[in-house]
C-alpha cells in the first residue's frame, strides 16, 4: 500500500511514453474512448487498422506483464447487474458526447494546458466524486 | 510502421494502466471517495503521464509525425455545453463502477462477467452517443 505512489507514477510515465509515441509517431492523440468509439460508430474508418492494433496492444501487453507481477490482482469490480449496466452505459455515452475521457482530455489535454481538457477533466472529477458520494455515503449502494 | 508504433504505444498504454493499478476499481474509486478511505495514486499517474506528453506537444512545433501526415488539427479553446453534459454522464458513471474506457479495454481479459457487461454497455452507450447528443442540442438551443 505504502508503494502503490511509486507504481502509479512508473504506470503514468508508461501510459505518457505510450501517448508520446502515438502523437510523434503517427501523429494521433491517444485517447481511449476515440480510439474504440471510432471503431464502433464508423467514424474511424479510414484507420481501421492503425485502432484495433493499438487495442490489441493495450489488451496484451497487461496479459504478458501479468507472470512477472506476483501479486495477486484484483479488480474489485461490483457485481451489482444494473450499477454496472448504468455506469457503462453513462461512460459510453459522456465520452464520446465530450469528445474525449480520461486519456484523451486528461493527459493529452492537460498536458498542453488546453482549457477544455482542464475543464472537462475538472467536471468528471467532480461528477464521479459526487456520485460516489451519493451512491456510497448517502445510498449505500456501491 | 504505422502499425508497429500504434502496437507499441498502445501496448504502453496498456502496460502502465496495469502497472499503476488503474485497472483496481478500488484505487480508482479511492481517488473519488474524499469523504472515506481517500487513495491519491490516481494522482501519481495522472502527473507521470503528463510529463512525457507535455515534452512530446513541445516536439510537434516545427515538425511533422515519423511515419508522415500531419499533426491534427487541434480543436479551438471553446467549451460548449456537449463538453460539459458529457463529461458529467461521462464523470457519473466513472464514480459508479470506477471504471473508465482506458483501464476497461486493458482489463478486459482478467475483469470478469462484470468487466465483460461494463464493455457492452459502453459499446451501447457510445452507438447511441450521436442521438443522445442531438437530443442534448435541441434542448440547449431551447434553454
Amino acid at each position: 500500500m505504502e508503494m502503490d505512489w511509486i507504481w502509479g507514477l512508473v504506470g503514468g510515465l508508461l501510459i505518457g511514453t505510450g501517448g508520446a509515441v502515438f502523437l510523434l509517431g503517427n501523429g494521433r492523440i491517444m485517447g481511449a474512448s476515440g480510439i474504440l468509439g471510432g471503431l464502433i460508430d464508423g467514424s474511424g474508418r479510414s484507420n481501421l487498422a492503425e485502432r484495433l492494433i493499438f487495442l490489441v496492444g493495450m489488451v496484451l501487453l497487461p496479459l504478458l506483464l501479468w507472470p512477472i507481477y506476483n501479486v495477486e490482482i484484483d479488480t474489485h469490480m461490483t457485481s451489482n447487474i444494473s450499477v454496472i449496466i448504468a455506469a457503462g452505459l453513462l461512460v459510453g455515452v459522456g465520452t464520446r458526447i465530450a469528445n474525449g475521457c480520461t486519456s484523451g482530455h486528461g493527459v493529452c489535454g492537460i498536458s498542453r494546458f488546453s482549457l477544455r481538457g482542464i475543464v472537462a477533466t475538472v467536471f468528471y472529477i467532480l461528477a464521479g466524486g459526487l456520485t460516489l458520494a451519493i451512491f456510497r455515503h448517502v445510498l449505500g449502494v456501491i | 510502421m504505422r502499425l508497429l508504433l500504434s502496437f507499441l504505444a498502445g501496448g504502453l498504454f496498456g502496460a502502465g494502466l496495469f502497472v499503476s493499478g488503474m485497472t483496481d476499481t478500488t484505487k480508482v474509486q479511492g481517488w473519488l471517495d474524499v469523504f472515506g478511505n481517500w487513495d491519491p495514486t490516481l494522482a501519481f499517474v495522472m502527473g507521470g503521464a503528463i510529463i512525457p506528453m507535455f515534452f512530446a506537444w513541445r516536439l510537434t512545433e516545427g515538425r511533422k509525425p515519423a511515419v508522415g501526415g500531419e499533426f491534427p488539427s487541434l480543436p479551438r479553446p471553446e467549451l460548449d455545453h456537449r463538453l460539459i453534459t458529457g463529461s458529467v454522464l461521462f464523470g457519473m458513471g466513472w464514480g459508479l463502477a470506477g471504471l473508465c474506457p482506458g483501464p476497461a479495454i486493458a482489463s478486459i481479459t482478467y475483469n470478469g462477467w462484470e468487466g465483460g457487461l461494463f464493455m457492452i454497455a459502453m459499446l451501447a452507450g457510445m452507438i447511441a452517443a450521436p442521438r443522445v447528443g442531438t437530443v442534448l442540442d435541441q434542448m440547449a438551443a431551447k434553454a
